[in-house]
């Protein structure tokens, strides 16, 4: 590769962005991936790494299930199994009301031809969660879901992305993208390069870049917040949600307890800066709390809260931009885009070298965002 | 009591010292410290000791604390004992947990005197059962008075180490043997920067000197220079092998080792804060950067004692003031006490500082710490060696990637006792000098709470 000119360039190391990287250079493209920090800095390395199909919007569905077959297949795909675990993920009913919320949706779902999500009683409930509390009554279950190790994530598809040839760059910032001979020109705050395609693969900054390109969109960003415990004596195998409280808990592979749920903090994008707020994180603390008694003496160690992208109906911005020819976007997750990381990258590499994926992108266009 | 004028987290030296001045100015102060009674490190239990056997053979300066705890108790500020502060938001919302459950306080201001933590020392087997540091060893002996039955091993260097050995010889106790790993400084370059400071601190000079003279009296065994120091056992402590200054490898028998390598600024909580820290050389240490009143980068918080820099208790004093008279001054109001003013302020400061340079040349921490050797244990909660720091190194930039590749300081301890350590490996990994090292990230909360105190903000959310 000549330096200052790639194929293509990928604005972004998060998860999406390495992936997106990883595709291309295994299509045999030159590529350059520019990261304002490090890779990992932001969602990607904040994450709660749930790997979960379920209760996913219907539009979706199709694309998480097909994301899902690779997180078994990890090994071949990034050379690592990236400590994906496959405990099944639960939506807990704590009433028969909100049991019936489940049984609705587990009806529409199979009405789409989707079968992965099966309603499960109270007794099958307790067999999975010993410890739950006596008052839930049953709950949702995606059985082949799980959880994964989001740093090994990092690390594998970095690594794979650098074996076939990638050129990482962090510490660097793109700010412009200008119309080239050709191509694009991309400036950033230590040179310039020329490329035919650019990805924007920029997370909260997603629409930043697109405003780089002339594509005003309404987009906004999350801040959600997690925190993590001690390690644990007991034993939590499926990752946990409800259906009343925000709440996301699992049990990570070292023992410690990691618990969520889109619960916000506070961020300033501009800034990059970004900050707990604990009153709120007391939410899932009690959310946790009420599911799994037993545990309300752990101690908590960290928390942290983590910036991402968000559009307006929690659906990714996927495929290529609507007046930019030769730009690619792969950014907006709404706080699950964790799951989708092992075929995005694939379907962007369609994009860009075959004019179009197999996979039903529609939802996902950009178009629908432009204001 | 929830939105006081003052916060003061630390009830020792200086934490006590800046209360009095600000609460009988007439500032609302409310004073948090995780302890169950004032008086801080030094003063540990001074209320129940002083005037016991037991305070009198912890020694004059600890009983003159009993002093500034009276006055403390009665100087009207708000106390909050056995109450830990978690979370410091940059607004000042102040998250604590204490007998009275989990509250939020909202203050104009806040001062931090957290005080100092011991410098982790890592070596080879201090995981071991068996091995703790003189701090811990020194806290028994003040709270319920419990000196070890059998004849102790003390290593390392500082002068804690030397009045623990004291404090302990006068309770009874004995020391085994003392393995000094203070490097060997000329004694001249060491009182070159003393200078006139020597002549007025005479007495204490003369104080540390005697205790010298008792250690190498009383102890069963002195052995100076000690190197390649490595604690010995399989599931606990059965001996220590290290190498004496003439070159000889030598080992003992023990099944108590205590350590101890000198303190540092308890930066945890202003490093949450993102107040600016910065290395100094002198001390081995990162320091806050703070300008002559203990204000940092943080506009709103100043920073007292040795949490602002080692300076020891008598400086804690004065600094804590000097912080309480600028936030009587930023808040329009004047100290009660005749006498309390800047300039005599500043005068003691000074005097209490001057023996500093002195302190710091003769106990500088030996090369070492900074350098153990592949086998030894940095992150105790994740048991981390050396070496597997070393290989993540080889390919990552920076200690927040490498926390997240290896997760070193990640558990419970936050990264106090291994954050240094990885700083001064990645500076020598990567050729730089400490001061272009910034240490992990904090994250909070910075004291582990439970969950369901946590959960417990949520109620009173509900509730109010
Ligand atoms: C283990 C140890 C033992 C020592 N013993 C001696 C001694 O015997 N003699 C001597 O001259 N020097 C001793 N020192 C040195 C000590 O630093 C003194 O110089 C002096 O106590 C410093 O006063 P200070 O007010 O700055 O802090 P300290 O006296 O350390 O007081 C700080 C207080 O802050 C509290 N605190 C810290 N963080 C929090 C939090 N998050 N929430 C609530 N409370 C908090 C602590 O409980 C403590 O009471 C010791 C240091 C250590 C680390
Ligand atoms: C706390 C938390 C918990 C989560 N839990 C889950 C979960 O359990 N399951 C799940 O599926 N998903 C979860 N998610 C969401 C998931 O982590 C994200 O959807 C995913 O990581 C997004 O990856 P990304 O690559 O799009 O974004 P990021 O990882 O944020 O990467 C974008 C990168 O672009 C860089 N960048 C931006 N602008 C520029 C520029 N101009 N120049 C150079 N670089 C730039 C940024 O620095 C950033 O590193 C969670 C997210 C958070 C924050």
């Amino acid at each position: 590769m000549k330096a200052g000119q790639a194929t293509t360039a990928v604005i972004g190391g998060g998860l999406h962005g390495l992936a997106c990287a990883l595709a291309l250079v295994q299509r045999g493209q030159d590529v350059v991936l520019f990261e304002r920090s490090w890779i990992g800095r932001r969602a990607s390395g904040a994450t709660a790494a749930g790997v979960r199909t379920l209760w996913r919007d219907p539009a979706e569905i199709a694309l998480s299930l097909e994301a899902l077959e690779r997180w078994y297949r990890m090994d071949a795909l990034v050379g690592d199994d990236c400590g994906f675990r496959a405990g099944g993920q639960i939506k807990v009913a704590e009433s028969h009301a909100e049991m019936e919320a489940l049984a609705a949706r587990s009806a529409r779902t199979r009405d789409l031809g989707f079968h992965h999500e099966e309603l499960i009683d109270p007794r099958e409930l307790r067999r999975l969660a010993p410890m739950i509390s006596e008052h839930c009554v049953g709950g949702l279950i995606a059985r082949r879901d799980g959880a994964a190790d989001p740093h090994r994530t990092i690390a594998a598809f970095r690594g794979a992305a650098e074996g076939y040839g990638a050129v990482i760059r962090e510490g660097i910032s793109v700010m412009a993208l200008e119309p080239d001979a050709g191509g694009w020109r991309v400036v950033t705050d230590a040179g310039n390069w020329s490329v035919r395609h650019v990805v924007n693969a920029a997370g909260a900054w997603g629409g930043q870049v697109c405003r780089m390109v002339g594509e005003a969109i309404r987009f906004g960003y999350k801040a959600s917040m997690v925190f993590v415990t001690e390690r644990v004596q007991q034993a939590f195998g499926p990752v946990f949600s409800t259906v009343g409280r925000p709440l996301s808990f699992k049990q990570s592979s070292q023992g410690t307890l990691v618990v969520g749920g889109g619960i916000q903090g506070w961020a300033d994008l501009e800034k990059g800066s970004t900050q707990v707020d604990f009153r709120a994180l007391a939410r899932g603390a009690a959310a946790a709390q009420t599911l799994f008694p037993a545990i309300r003496n752990v101690q908590i160690v960290r928390a942290w809260t983590g910036l991402e992208g968000k559009t307006p109906d929690l659906l990714p911005v996927i495929g290529p931009s609507a007046r930019a020819p030769g730009v690619f976007h792969t950014f907006g997750f709404s706080g699950h885009g964790f799951e989708l990381v092992p075929l995005v990258g694939e379907i962007i590499a369609d994009c860009i070298m075959h004019g179009r994926s197999h996979y039903d992108i529609g939802a996902f266009d950009v178009a629908r965002l432009l204001v | 009591m929830l939105k006081p004028d003052l916060l003061i987290v630390g009830a020792g030296p200086a934490g006590m010292s800046a209360a009095i001045v600000a609460a009988r100015a007439g500032l609302k102060v409310v004073v948090v410290d995780e302890q169950p009674t004032p008086g801080g490190q030094i003063w540990r239990g001074v209320e129940a000791n002083a005037g016991t056997s037991r305070g009198r053979a912890l020694g004059a300066q600890y009983c003159s604390g009993l002093a500034t705890v009276r006055a403390f108790r009665e100087c009207g500020a708000v106390y909050w004992p056995s109450t830990r502060v978690w979370q410091i938001e940059p607004t000042l919302g102040t998250y604590v947990t204490g007998p009275g459950g989990t509250r939020v306080i909202t203050p104009r201001l806040v001062l931090i005197a957290t005080g100092a933590q011991e410098r982790p020392a890592p070596l080879r087997g201090w995981t071991l059962a068996g091995v703790m540091t003189v701090g811990a060893a020194q806290i028994l002996l003040k709270n319920p008075g419990s000196v070890p039955s059998e004849a102790v091993w003390i290593a390392g260097c500082g002068p804690l180490a030397l009045l623990y050995a004291h404090q302990l010889v006068r309770m009874g106790g004995a020391v085994a043997g003392f393995l000094d790993t203070r490097p060997s400084t000329p004694l001249r370059e060491s009182l070159r920067l003393a200078g006139r400071a020597v002549l007025r601190s005479s007495g204490e000079l003369a104080k540390g000197a005697s205790w010298y003279a008792e250690l190498r009296h009383r102890a069963g065994r002195y052995v100076p220079g000690v190197v390649d120091l490595q604690a010995l056992g399989t599931d606990r402590l059965e001996g220590v092998r290290y190498r004496t200054a003439a070159g000889r490898v030598e080992e003992i028998r023990t099944s108590l080792l205590l350590i101890h390598e000198g303190v540092l600024p308890e930066l945890h909580t202003v490093r949450s804060l993102g107040c600016e820290i910065q290395w100094d050389a002198g001390q081995a240490a990162y320091r806050p950067v703070l300008n002559e009143w203990g204000e940092c980068s943080h506009p709103d918080i100043l920073i007292a004692g040795d949490a602002a820099g080692i300076g020891g208790a008598e400086a804690a004093v004065h600094r804590g003031r000097l912080s309480a008279l600028r936030i009587l001054q930023r808040l329009g109001k004047v100290a009660a006490e005749p006498g309390m003013t800047e300039e005599n302020c500043r005068t003691a400061l000074a005097r209490a500082l001057a023996l500093r340079p002195f302190l710091d040349r003769v106990f500088r921490p030996r090369g070492e710490i900074f350098a153990p050797d592949d086998d030894t244990i940095v992150c105790r909660c994740e048991e981390l060696r050396v070496r597997d720091l070393r290989a993540a190194l080889a390919g990552s930039v920076g200690p927040n990637q490498l926390k997240a590749f290896t997760r070193a300081g990640m558990g419970p301890c936050q990264g106090r006792q291994c954050g240094l350590t990885v700083a001064a490996l990645i500076a020598a990994a990567e050729g730089r000098q400490m001061s272009d090292v910034q240490p992990f990230r904090v994250r909070p909360p910075l004291k582990p709470v439970r969950l369901c105190d946590l959960a417990g903000l949520a109620d009173e959310g509900l509730s109010s």
